[in-house]
């Protein structure tokens, strides 16, 4: 009997998003209440998925009923549930950020916002290599779509190049894949990692290479140095709610880093084991520094969220790249916290921006905000959760991050890097929020600021700052209820170093 | 045979590569689709040349091509038609909106 729940959060957005095309037609209001409920369903989805693989089961679904690893085969397991779960809450904060005027922009948002989930829940769930391509694709061209939504010469010229650079990174992710199919004939991650593990001694050149390039394209998705470039300039010129949810982007490279070098790169690959792990740790801190960098330099808001986003990546990659069960754990803990943090603010700066007028969100005196208290009181703590300070989730999944990392033989410079670009971060974000709130001019003037401000058909309403809170809330969830999601992620990270479990339930054979 | 189609690929690639690093978005629209055609001949060959084997299962033979490849390229090949009908229609629209056709949009003389 197959379980048929590991294929509805794949084509639960397919369907609705085709029947949203069909209702083009229909008043924004009806467009607007679909998609919403539909993004609600997939939250419901996720937790009840979560809740089933939460005792260490794993659920497969052999499409088609092809026996694996002929067919082509939906793998559900904690890491997958936990990945799709996040997903599922980012996304409908950013949708009801969205339905507040950005979907009026440009046609067909609703629609393209479905496509985006069924890709990236899609890549979550799929185990199968040339699969995850195919899923990558999907939620690619969602994203150019949404990158572009609105328009405008920035925007434009920053879709451009996220544009071409990904399918150059394409490209290099069909001959990866292609080298790996010609010597072991297989694509399905569990059969692979079965295979490579007794390559003939021939082959474990290429194989390595055909690893390397793949972590080249997950880098570039997650934006490694230094692939990171293309990030800033797309991030910071999108509209805010589409930022918000491209912040689960950059983990989906995340994501395919720790599952196909864990699974099929691993402690268990004989000759080719732990292949990436020379280069994640120093790549993950050089990136670390370069995202700190990039965050004192900025000279908007925007941007130096942008940036920020660029240091969290770094920072889990660290996690990730220590490579024990704690450092995995760590990174699992500080994954969501990374992105509800940045998506609350993205949708902040973009409040900001919208409140100040003419100056938007540059880092110039500017003129008194609406709200000033509320939008203050949010930044303040935006600033503290992004910076790691006590108490919120931030120092959680730093502390825990510098404690799998004691055990370490690179200890001094993840202790050191990580700590001090935590204080330029803090520095930084000082500096702007004193420029934006104290140095703010007298409200003579307000109403002009409301009469040009950035986007029109927005209005800086409160209910945008409630949707800001509410990814804040979910921070402070996760620093409520701390024991139990570490307990859960260290199961995660358990599960993953064991992959037996995860092949024997795909093939369904003993190794 | 397979000296020919490495030549082949690897030609492709090159020149992919080059034109991929050009200043124009014309030539870097080019570069993409010649780096396409190399990716799609690469998993084609994948499967390893054969010449006159079925890829189905056929009464009294016994050395069959890898039939594989032949989906996998088939996926390729649509999706990077996908995606280069949608660049060179995002080059057009960068070209009208900046006024030239540089990558980042620049004015040169």
């Amino acid at each position: 009997m197959i379980n048929h729940i590991v294929i509805l959060p794949v084509i639960w957005p397919l369907l609705l998003g085709a029947l949203l095309l069909l209702l083009q037609k229909q008043s924004l209001k009806v467009l607007r209440i679909a998609s919403i409920s539909s993004v609600s369903v997939l939250v419901l989805l996720a937790g009840w998925l979560l809740s089933i693989v939460n005792d260490g089961e794993i659920l497969v679904y052999a499409l088609g009923n092809w026996p694996p690893p002929f067919g082509i085969v939906l793998v559900a397991d904690r890491l997958a549930a936990w990945m799709l779960i996040i997903t599922a809450l980012v996304s409908l904060c950013a949708l009801l950020y969205a339905v507040r005027g950005t979907d009026t922009m440009g046609p067909h948002f609703h629609v393209l916002y479905q496509l985006q989930l069924f890709g990236l829940n899609g890549a979550f769930l799929t185990g199968d290599l040339f699969n995850l391509f195919v899923f990558f694709e999907i939620l690619l061209l969602a994203s150019y779509g949404l990158l572009l939504h609105g328009g405008g010469r920035l925007r434009t010229m920053a879709g451009l190049h996220f544009v071409i650079i990904n399918l150059v990174g394409s490209t290099l992710f069909l001959f990866a894949v292609g080298t790996l199919y010609g010597l072991l004939g297989t694509l399905n991650m569990a059969d692979l990692a079965i295979k490579v593990a007794d390559v003939a001694s021939e082959d474990i050149a290429l194989i390595r290479t055909a690893g390397l390039l793949l972590f080249a394209v997950f880098a570039l998705k997650a934006a490694l140095l230094p692939l990171y470039l293309w990030l800033p300039a797309a991030y910071a010129h999108t509209s805010a709610p589409i930022a918000a949810l491209f912040a689960i982007m950059t983990k989906v490279g995340a994501y395919s880093i720790l599952r196909i070098y864990t699974l099929i790169f691993g402690e268990q690959a004989g000759p080719i084991a732990n292949l990436i792990q020379p280069w994640l740790l120093p790549l993950a801190l050089a990136t670390l520094i370069a995202g700190v960098l990039g965050v004192l330099a900025s000279a908007r808001l925007r941007q130096q969220v942008a940036y920020l986003v660029v240091a969290s990546v770094g920072t889990l990659l660290i996690a990730f790249g220590i490579n024990t069960s704690a450092g995995i754990a760590a990174g699992l803990y500080y994954l969501p916290h990374s992105t509800f943090a940045a998506a609350a603010f993205f949708l902040l700066a973009d409040g900001i921006a919208n409140r100040r007028g003419e100056t938007s969100d540059r880092f110039e005196p500017g003129l008194i905000m609406m709200h000033q208290r509320i939008v203050g009181t949010l930044f303040f703590i935006v600033a503290v959760l992004v910076a790691g300070l006590p108490p919120l989730s931030g120092f959680v999944g730093k502390f825990l991050i510098l404690q799998a990392a004691l055990s370490h033989a690179a200890l001094p410079w993840i202790m050191a890097i990580v700590l001090i670009t935590s204080l330029f971060t803090i520095i930084a974000l000082a500096r702007s929020g004193s420029l934006l709130f104290y140095r703010a001019q007298a409200p003579q003037a307000i109403h002009t600021a409301m009469d040009t401000h950035v986007q029109p058909g927005i209005t800086p309403d409160i209910n945008g700052l409630v949707i800001t809170a509410c990814l804040l809330a979910l921070c402070v969830a996760l620093m409520i209820w701390a024991g139990a999601i570490i307990e859960f992620v260290q199961a995660t990270a358990n599960q993953l170093l064991q992959p037996d479990d995860y092949i024997q339930s795909v093939l369904g054979i003993e190794k | 045979m397979e000296a020919l189609v490495a030549i082949l690929i690897g030609t492709l690639a090159g020149c992919g590569v080059y034109l991929a690093l050009r200043s124009r978005t014309f030539p870097v629209v080019l570069g993409l689709t010649f780096l396409s055609y190399a990716v799609n001949l690469f998993l084609l060959v994948m499967g390893r040349l054969t010449i006159g084997k079925p890829p189905i299962i056929v009464e009294g033979v016994a050395d069959y091509a890898d039939p594989l490849p032949q989906a996998l390229v088939l996926t390729a090949i649509v999706i990077s038609f996908a995606m280069t009908a949608f660049v060179i229609v995002l080059s057009l629209k960068a070209h009208l909106e900046m006024g030239n056709d540089h990558v980042d949009g620049k004015h040169k003389p």
